[in-house]
């Protein structure tokens, strides 16, 4: 199925007019609220006719600005039926939750602890939300758009500019 | 970690340990000589990839690309410029394909040389690994006659390539394909149907098909388990389609589908696939030429976004881009397939005996500069 198929069968066998169709400038992701994904996540795991059984990819962006959005954004195929989708959550910074979707693709057990790591959203529900990559005392979430660099790591001063550089 | 039993003891394997391939660590615990649950520490070579990429040019992330999976560094240049390019909607020349396309081949097979030479070392075969690097260092010569580099090449660009091939590459490579070719059936001998090696490797480290597909193993390993999917071949790039291939599978030769073995033997015939490759590859370039022609000015992408995946040795080298139409991205993500390869370990490895899980890392080909980025 291609994106616009894909769309039409999800707002009929989904939720009625779930994602609004552009005839205009057709977009190339399904934007998702929070509060939804989760079913929505189940539905294109479980449904014959989606079989999204592989998840590609998770990133987390800062959108920074004055909303200042977090977002997730979710790169699924479906290795039977070769089509691809990509699904966007966004999430407010005062309050970056997201339900978890590591029981439905085991993968994203790992991804979503990257993306806990570097912008500090939670995922509700998640068995084992431990920083990833960065040592687990390590203060702020780096990816931020607005994280200032810390001036010491447990006491060792960090140089911000090398003497010398550039 | 809850109440500890009486026999039972936790464990730590790294992060300098020569078997886990670089700096990792793995918590184990275990029952005796069986390891009931294996968590991997990772993050020591963190080196904040993401971070810098979105403080400098377009241009100036390629060679922290190079960086990331250093065995196959080609390769990593090759879906990076992919992705710039397609998000700037500009097409290379066909030479500049097939250049591509041919350095991408000879790194796939110094890659999985490095690996089944050190899955070789892992399980106790010290030999192999001399044979395997015998090889490699030719194809590292070669590329050092292309690029005057032999690990971090920088070579791919976005929009073409760093230089155009220098006077006697072309029948250089023919001259390696032919002396390598044969060279497989000494690696069989000696490794592949080794008794030795058999007993180590067969049966060991089930990987099922809707596992690996559930974990998001992709590439050789995901092949082992007797799944023919291949990027080059199913969601084809570059001139991929108009080459002739096999996918190699694993069919449980010598034990189970999508045991350590097969994952073995996926790469030794991944080689063979490699050369033929660069073989059509070599005759069907174009002979002349400007591999700078479709060099962009500027790398200033529009708005917008796109995922970019490609058929790394590894598997499924993917990238994110967010571009806000200024000179550096507003975002740079890389879907490493290796982490994905690293997060199965657990559901493998368990209840199998710490030197057979060591066997299970080494099929694997874990690369760890890519996981920790």
């Amino acid at each position: 199925m291609n994106f616009l198929e894909l769309v039409n069968y999800i707002n009929s066998n989904f939720v009625k007019n779930f994602v609004p169709v552009e005839v205009e400038a057709p977009a190339d992701h399904i934007d998702c609220p929070a509060d939804r994904w989760r079913s929505l996540a189940e539905f294109l795991r479980s449904d014959e006719d989606m079989e999204f059984d592989s998840m590609m990819c998770i990133t987390g962006v800062d959108y920074g600005g004055e909303e200042g959005n977090l977002g997730v954004i979710y790169n699924l195929f479906s290795m039977s039926h070769q089509h691809k989708l990509e699904v966007r959550v966004t999430v407010p910074k005062y309050k970056p939750v997201i339900p978890t979707v590591e029981n439905i693709w085991r993968i994203a057990d790992w991804f979503e602890r990257e993306v806990f790591d570097m912008f500090g959203i939670e995922f509700d529900g998640h068995r084992d939300l431990r920083r990833l990559l960065l040592p687990e005392d390590w203060e702020g979430y780096p990816l931020r758009k607005d994280y200032e660099f810390p001036e010491t790591y447990h006491g060792i001063p960090i140089n911000k500019v090398k003497e010398g550089w550039e | 970690m809850g109440v500890i039993h009486g026999e039972e003891m936790v464990l730590n394997i790294g992060p300098q340990h020569p078997s886990t391939h670089g700096v990792l660590r793995m918590k184990v615990r275990t029952d005796g000589e069986i390891l009931t649950q294996i968590t991997p520490i990772i993050g020591y070579l963190h080196r904040c990839f993401e971070k810098h990429c979105e403080n400098v040019t377009y241009e100036q992330c390629l060679p922290y690309t190079d960086r990331c999976d250093y065995i196959a560094s080609m390769n990593n240049n090759f879906g990076y410029a992919l992705a710039v390019e397609r998000l700037m909607g500009i097409s290379v020349p066909e030479r500049v394909e097939y250049i591509r396309i041919i350095v991408a081949e000879l790194n796939r097979i110094a890659s999985h040389q490095l690996a089944i030479g050190t899955f070789g070392l892992d399980v106790g075969a010290f030999t192999p690994f001399l044979y395997c690097f015998r090889d490699r260092e030719r194809i590292l010569d070669l590329f050092e006659m292309l690029c005057g580099s032999r690990l971090l090449y920088n070579y791919i660009w976005v929009g073409g390539v760093s230089h155009d091939l220098p006077a006697g590459f072309v029948e250089k490579v023919y001259e390696f394909i032919d002396y390598f070719e044969p060279n497989i059936q000494e690696y069989n001998d000696i490794l592949t149907f080794n008794k030795i090696f058999i007993e180590r490797a067969a049966d060991v480290g089930v990987l099922p098909e809707d596992v690996a597909i559930s974990y998001g193993v992709t590439g050789p390993n995901l092949r082992g388990s007797g799944v023919k999917w291949d990027l080059r071949r199913h969601d084809p790039y570059s001139v991929y389609d108009k080459l002739d291939f096999d996918i190699p599978v694993g069919t449980g030769a010598m034990g189970t589908v999508g045991d350590c073995w097969d994952r073995y033997y996926v790469r030794i015939r991944e080689m063979e696939e490699s050369a033929k490759i660069i073989r059509q590859a070599l005759d069907q370039m174009p002979r002349e030429g400007d591999v700078h022609e479709a060099l962009p000015k500027k790398v200033r992408p529009p708005k917008g976004s796109v995922y970019v995946r490609t058929e790394s040795p590894r598997g499924e080298l993917g990238y994110y881009i967010i571009s806000d139409g200024k000179p550096k991205p507003f975002r740079l993500h890389m879907r490493s397939p290796a982490l994905t390869a690293l997060s199965v370990i657990d559901e493998i490895g368990r209840g199998w005996m710490l030197s057979d899980v060591l066997a299970i890392l080494g099929s694997l080909d874990i690369v760890l500069g890519e996981i920790d980025r």
